[in-house]
């Protein structure tokens, strides 16, 4: 089986995030670029189904150079080999230009499986899996809390409003990931000196087809056309409760006419 | 040339709130039509929708839009665009919304927007990022714009409109009839109202104790026709279900009233209810990070402040 995961360096989570004032795009430099939470469970999951079935894991991320460190990163917790699709002209690109980029870096490559985090921390749109699978006309299988691969069945339990569906289809497939699928492991220090030696393969858009005027941020199909700081709410009140917490919690929620 | 289409959220039959508050923001931007996708759209249904505002209803009925995954209502509703030419499509940013909105985007050569709280009558969406603290009004550059919306971010208001029904031929393609639903497994719910369309949700965190803690909660949440909601730490405990996860991994909620109770207040819980509009805590420690979102904070025991609020919410019912 031969599995594909996307992953993506998005800022530290904890770090504060701020948009560039020149051209509105998020400032990556100002924070410390980690492999995108979601995604280390999207890596976890296809190292299982390799580790339960054989075959091969490629991870495959879109980013400035440094987001070479994410892929690094996959390749040390077990991941094979790496694709990072770099190229200047890919800057402010919206997810349309993303998922066109991830579907050429994709297509062709005999992949059984492409799997997905279900969201990035930053855009947390949670729309790429669904138009990778679009773009390359395959089932989506998203929003997975259960994966199974059954010969070429997959199946999988996409997480609903209420509980889940149980919901299948035949590989090749999209797949995206929630993160009560599984518990992510740490890289090991031999993980972490192996993977200086796995390959990267670095592609521009060139490499992928694509036209400079196709991606980035000129070519977005929606613009920012402004943004600002959310002005500082009112301090609230805080009291500490003498007995009658609940009560002003009462008094307050009238007046607010909630009650 | 002013239609706004307005994707329906239905379930068992039954048009969701959110769908009702789409209506109430489309016809301040246009003539709102309705898209039914999917069995199930009765009279009543429709007359929900006429009631709210739908000048037109499309009706797409057939099995196929509720057994397979996402591409089929794709298909129908990027057909629907290019036979209609609206001005602009809304949808609720649910998991199935925001994905319908993405692939019918690339089929449409369109721009899309997701997880707006508000947009204008230009098409200026504004949207909340990076944990609420900050925010962005964009706009669609290319195609017809594809928006979906919190839900909660407009109040739905009645004006009643015919809500004519105009029914679609279906003909989903074999290639999106790929990922097949084999079945649905509902955990129960009791009662409440949906945790993302509530009006007012009270949630519990790790200081809740224990599974038998949120006893507490529950009876604050009905005595407010609540939903409850729940922090990962509780949910990962085993405390409450899964499904009631409030945060980043969890639901995104936007209510008119948050109250948390017991939770510190980590950065991804914060992902998903910092728009809330009015925020109540109660916690103990007085450092928590949630009291920096508070309108209204008590630093207290939640087991005593809880119930005292419950009783006293009670009385002044009665
Ligand atoms: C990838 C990832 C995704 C995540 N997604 C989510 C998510 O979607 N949602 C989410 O919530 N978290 C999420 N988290 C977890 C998050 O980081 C926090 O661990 C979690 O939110 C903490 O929950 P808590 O506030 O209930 O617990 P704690 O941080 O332990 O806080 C408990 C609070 O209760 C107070 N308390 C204790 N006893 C009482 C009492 N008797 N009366 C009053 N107050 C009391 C304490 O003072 C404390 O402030 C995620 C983490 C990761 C890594
Ligand atoms: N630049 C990127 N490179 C690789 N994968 C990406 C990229 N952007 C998004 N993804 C994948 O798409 C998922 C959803 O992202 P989003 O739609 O931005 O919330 C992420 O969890 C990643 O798996």
């Amino acid at each position: 089986m031969k599995i594909a995961v996307c992953v993506k360096q998005v800022p530290d989570t904890w770090a504060e995030k701020r948009l560039k004032p020149e051209d509105s795009t998020l400032d990556r430099e100002s924070a410390e670029g980690v492999l995108n939470e979601l995604d280390e469970y999207a890596v976890e999951e296809a190292l299982r189904l390799v580790e339960a079935q054989g075959g091969e894991v490629v991870v495959v991320s879109m980013g400035p150079e440094r987001a070479g460190e994410t892929v690094r990163k996959a390749l040390s917790m077990g991941a094979d080999a790496g694709i990072h699709i770099v190229d200047d002209a890919l800057h402010g690109s919206d997810a349309i230009a993303t998922s066109a980029a991830l579907a050429k870096a994709l297509d062709g490559r005999g992949f059984d499986l492409i799997v997905f985090g279900s969201e990035s921390t930053d855009a947390r749109m949670s729309v790429v899996p669904a138009m990778v699978a679009e773009r390359l006309g395959l089932p989506q299988l998203t929003f997975a809390q259960k994966v199974e691969v059954d010969g070429s069945t997959v199946r999988i339990e996409r997480q609903t409003e209420y509980g889940f569906d149980s919901v299948e289809a035949s590989a090749p497939a999209v797949v995206s990931v929630v993160e009560k699928i599984n518990e992510p492991r740490y890289p090991s220090f031999k993980g972490i000196m192996a993977a200086k030696k796995k390959p990267v393969e670095t592609l521009s858009i060139a490499d992928l087809g694509l036209e400079p005027a196709g991606v980035g941020l000129g070519a977005a199909w929606s613009n920012v056309a402004e943004f600002a700081a959310r002005p500082p709410k009112a301090a609230g009140t805080v009291v500490a409760d003498d007995g009658q917490g609940g009560v002003k919690i009462a008094e307050f929620l009238s007046q607010q006419k909630f009650i | 040339m002013s239609e706004i289409l307005v994707l329906v959220e239905h379930s068992d039959g039954s048009v969701k709130k959110v769908t009702l508050e789409l209506l109430t923001l489309a016809r301040s931007l246009g003539t709102p039509s309705a898209v039914w996708l999917g069995t199930g759209a009765d009279a009543a249904a429709l007359a929900t929708l006429g009631e709210y505002g739908a000048e037109k209803v499309y009706v797409a009925d057939s099995a196929d839009l509720d057994d397979y995954l996402i591409a089929p209502k794709a298909e129908v509703l990027a057909s629907l665009i290019a036979s209609t030419s609206p001005k602009a499509v809304l949808l609720a940013s649910t998991a199935d919304g925001k994905e319908i909105a993405g692939r019918v985007a690339i089929k449409a050569d369109s721009g899309v927007i997701t997880d707006a709280v508000g947009v204008d009558a230009d098409l200026t969406a504004t949207q909340s990022v990076f944990g609420g603290s900050t925010i962005v009004k964009s706009k669609v550059s290319r195609g017809t714009p594809i928006i979906t919306v919190r839900p909660n971010s407009t109040a739905p208001e009645a004006a009643p409109a015919s809500g004519a029904r105009s029914d679609v031929a279906v003909s989903v393609s074999d290639a999106a009839k790929s990922a097949r639903v084999t079945g649905r497994t509902v955990a129960q719910r009791g009662g409440r109202p949906d945790l993302a369309e509530a009006a007012i949700v009270v949630s519990g965190g790790r200081g809740v104790g224990g599974a038998e803690g949120f006893g507490v909660v529950e009876a604050l949440a009905d005595t407010l026709g609540a939903a409850v909601g729940a922090s990962r730490a509780a949910t990962d405990a085993g405390w409450y279900p899964h499904q009631f996860q409030v945060g980043q991994t969890g639901k995104t909620v936007s209510p008119q009233l948050y109250i948390a109770n017991g939770i510190s207040g980590a950065i991804q819980h914060r992902a998903g209810m910092q728009t809330s509009k009015t925020i109540v805590v109660v916690n103990k420690d007085p450092e928590a990070p949630i009291f920096e979102l508070a309108d209204f904070g008590v630093v207290g025991d939640l087991f005593t402040v809880v119930p005292q609020l419950t009783d006293e919410i009670g009385k002044r019912k009665a």
